[in-house]
Order: C-alpha cells, then structure tokens, then sequence
C-alpha cells in the first residue's frame, strides 16, 4: 500500500485523522494534513480506505 | 404534446413526516439524476444523486461565488455583495477561498477539538443540573439545545456569553428565509458591528482566543479589521444555529423512535455514540434547503452537458437517503455505517465546524437521555412548531417532560 497526499488541495477537515490516527496527522498552524506512514501494515488497510474516502477534498490518494 | 412547468424547489416536507425530505423530492431521485426546478423566478438543475453531488462538489468548475451568473440565490432577492462580503469565504471559490479559510482552520483541528470534550461535557452536566433542578416542562431548545453550541463557540472564538441574547436575536432574523431583505440588512449590520468592536477590543487585549488570533493577521495586514469581524459573524452564526437545532430535532427523532433512544442511554461505547451521531446527521439533514452552486464551464457529464452559467442545486437531505448508498435509507439505525453521508457538504467548502460540531453532539447525545432516562415530549407532534422556513430546519421549540 502506498498513500499520496495533496497538501495544497487539503481543506483540513481532519476526517482522515478519525478514520486512522496512525497514518494521518494535522500540523499544528492549520491543521492540513500530515502523513506519518506512507506505507502501513496491510491491518490498517481499510482505515485508510476510510480516510481517503471521507476526505472531502479528494486530497488522499491510495494506491494498492 | 403537454409541457410540463418545472416543479418549484424548495418543496414542501409531508405533514406528519417531520424528519423526512419532501416526497415530490425523493420522486425525482428516482426518475433521474439531473432535474431542471425553479428558484423564484429563475431556472436551476438539482443533482439528486449521492455519488454525483459528492463528484460535482469536489470539480473545481463548479464555483461557489453568490455572485456568478446563474448562482440559484436562497432568497427571493439575492444577497447583496455587500452581504456577501461580510459572509466571507464561504461564498468564494479557491485560492481566495483556501487563503482566507485557512486562517481559521487550526482551532478545529481534530486534537484541539478533543481537548475542549471535558469543557463540552461539564457545560452539557451543567445545563442538565439546572434542568432537573428547574420547573417542568420545559423548552428544551431554550434551555438546552441553543446553550450547548453557544457556551462553547463563545468560548472558542471569545465572545462574552452574556451577549448571547443580542448574538441568537438577530442570528434568527438573519437566516430566516422569511425576513425581507431590510431585515436581514439590519441583523447582519448589528452582528457585523458588534463583531467588528470587539475585534477592536482584541487588537487592544488579546486573549487565547480565535479572534484574538484573527487579530495577529490583521495586524500582519494579511486581513482588514472589516474582514475579521465578518469571519467572527460567519462562525458564530454556523457555530450556535446548527447544532442547536441537530440537538432538538436529534432529541425529538430519537424520542419518535424509542428503539434507537435505547440504544444510545443504554451504552457507554464512544464507537457506538461516534456512529450515532453520523447517522442522525444523514437522517436529519437540518440543511435542508441544498448546496448551491453556479456552472463556471461547459462540463461533459455522463454525455450530458452541464453550461457555464448555469445554476446547480445539490440537496443533501435526499442524496442522504440515496438507496445506491445508504440502503433502506428511511430508516433510522443508529448502528448503520453512515460516516460517509454529505450533511456537512462535500468538497472544500465542506463545514469548517464539523469536527466541533461531532464532538458536541457525542457528548450530549451520550449524556442526556442516560441522565434523563424517562424524558419525553410533553405536547403533541403536531403541535411542535418545525423551521419549514428557516435556512437551517429544526423545532423552533420543544416541550419536554420526564
């Protein structure tokens, strides 16, 4: 698994830190996205699934 | 051949179902995705299908500017850009929209947001003392439900809670659709005013407050004074309104549904609460009256043409109760996955609150009707006014007993 995220597009809703702790984080100034593992073990596979797929800015992308 | 006028948008919900979209909606989901309406006295297309409007919200041609051409305006008269000015950035498109919303993204930001929960639970174990403590019944809306939000967004933003008549008057008479354009000058006026002295008082004595943040940018000349002041009416309005009435209007659908109410009083899971809250936000939908957007270029969309200029209603209430993803969507079950519903709209506009407004709604949910277990209605459903004609649905008030 390998996830890109897009800092520009990212609204800073957070949701991706709900859906996988883990993975996500937001920086402290603004809250926009932070990755702190682009590539998880497979058992958080479907929390960032989750992630990108609540990201109302399309600003997470997994590739499998 | 007969030609048939285009139906009126909004619609009227049926008597009786008080939680439901309007029937004459959910018939148009059904015969198609793309559905031309009349706004007063103009020409707009609903997108009636979830998977759409989470697509045509996220394209960046779609814009979000009151001003555009064909931008189907939720007033008889269209705001002024005056008006829109003091809304501020939720009626502009990016980067002036990023720029200006990114100012005050960092107070909502998840981890700030869990640290203001134990504030949140002790404004909420407050209220509920002095209800039990009080006479019944009692209005729960004006004891409860608007306190809640607006302790914790005056907090948040340093707004002196004492005001808190001043700020819900004229807040009512601002998103109210029935108030002429007069009356909504003047609400919008005071509330400009009254934010934009005490903007004024925080660029003197700042505090660890979001205006007093706010102030930081002015004095950077990053933003005018006029425009803090405008950001401060935007957040305190969205701040106490609409979890407000998710309060209520949860209260009084899980009172309707006894099942699900014991589901929530009879756990202590914050993953069970969590998805409650979710899916009495898609169930709900108190935005009831759609996204709007205007076209800013031609888009090919499944062969048909979406045109520049043209106005485009994206209504969550029924992309909400979509079958293709939500199945038997009517029903309320607090159990369902609902997380991905667009009650907080989609794309970069999507509620800048929502991780506050979550937060809040967990903790009142999962306090009130286990420290009231036996609450209940004490009138009649149909005897409980609804917001038919507020921008933002809910009750206007709601008798409770227990």
């Amino acid at each position: 698994m390998k996830i890109i995220i897009d800092q520009d597009k990212c609204v800073a809703s957070g949701q991706c830190v709900t859906a996988a702790v883990d993975v996500f984080d937001q920086r402290d100034e603004d809250g926009i996205v932070v990755l702190l593992n682009d590539n998880p073990p497979d058992d958080l596979a479907a929390d960032v699934h989750q992630a990108a797929a609540v990201c109302p800015a399309l600003a997470i992308v997994v590739e499998d | 051949m007969k030609t048939e006028e285009a139906p009126r948008y909004p619609m009227t919900r049926a008597s009786g179902c008080p939680f439901d979209p309007p029937p004459k909606l959910k018939e148009l989901q059904e015969e198609a995705p793309l559905v031309k309406v009349k706004v007063f006295d103009k020409t707009a297309w609903l997108v009636t299908r979830y998977a759409d409007q989470r697509r045509l919200l996220a394209d960046p041609r779609i814009s979000a500017d009151v001003t555009e051409p064909g931008y189907p305006s939720q007033t008889a008269q269209p705001l002024r850009s005056d008006e829109g000015v003091g809304i501020g950035f939720i009626l502009m498109d990016d980067p002036e929209h990023a720029r200006l919303r990114r100012m005050v993204t960092a107070p909502f930001m998840i981890k700030r947001v869990e640290a203001l929960r134990p504030a949140v639970q002790k404004i909420v174990d407050g209220l509920i003392d002095d209800l039990l403590a009080g006479p019944k019944p009692v209005d729960l809306m004006e004891a409860f439900a608007l306190p809640v939000p607006s302790l914790v967004i005056c907090e948040l933003l340093g707004v002196p809670y004492t005001d808190h008549d001043f700020f819900q008057q004229n807040s009512k008479q601002l998103i109210s659709l029935s108030s002429t354009p007069e009356e909504r000058g003047e609400a919008h006026a005071n509330l400009g005013g009254y934010l934009y002295n005490l903007v004024g008082e925080k660029l003197e004595n700042p505090k660890e407050d979001l205006l007093s943040g706010l102030t930081e940018r002015v004095k950077a000349g990053e933003l005018t004074r006029q425009d803090a002041a405008g950001m401060g009416v935007l957040l305190l309005l969205a701040g106490h309104e609409t979890t407000a009435n998710m309060i209520a209007l949860g209260t009084l659908a899980l009172l309707e549904h006894p099942d699900q109410l014991a589901v929530l009083r009879e756990t202590d899971d914050p993953k069970v609460v969590q998805g409650a809250v979710e899916e009495l936000l898609r169930y709900l939908n108190i935005t009831h009256n759609g996204r709007r957007r205007a076209v800013l270029e031609d888009i090919d969309f499944d062969g048909q043409l979406l045109k520049a200029g043209e106005g485009r209603i994206f209504p969550n209430d029924i992309g909400n109760r979509d079958p293709e993803a939500f199945p038997d969507p009517d029903r309320l079950d607090l159990h369902r996955d609902a997380r991905h519903h667009v009650a907080f709209g989609f794309g970069v506009h999507q509620c800048l609150g929502q991780p506050l407004a979550r937060m809040e709604l967990q903790v009142v949910y999962s306090t009130l009707y286990r420290r009231i277990p036996t609450l209940r209605r004490a009138a009649e459903l149909d005897e409980i006014p609804f917001k038919h004609d507020g921008s933002v649905y809910g009750v206007y008030s709601l008798p409770v007993t227990w």
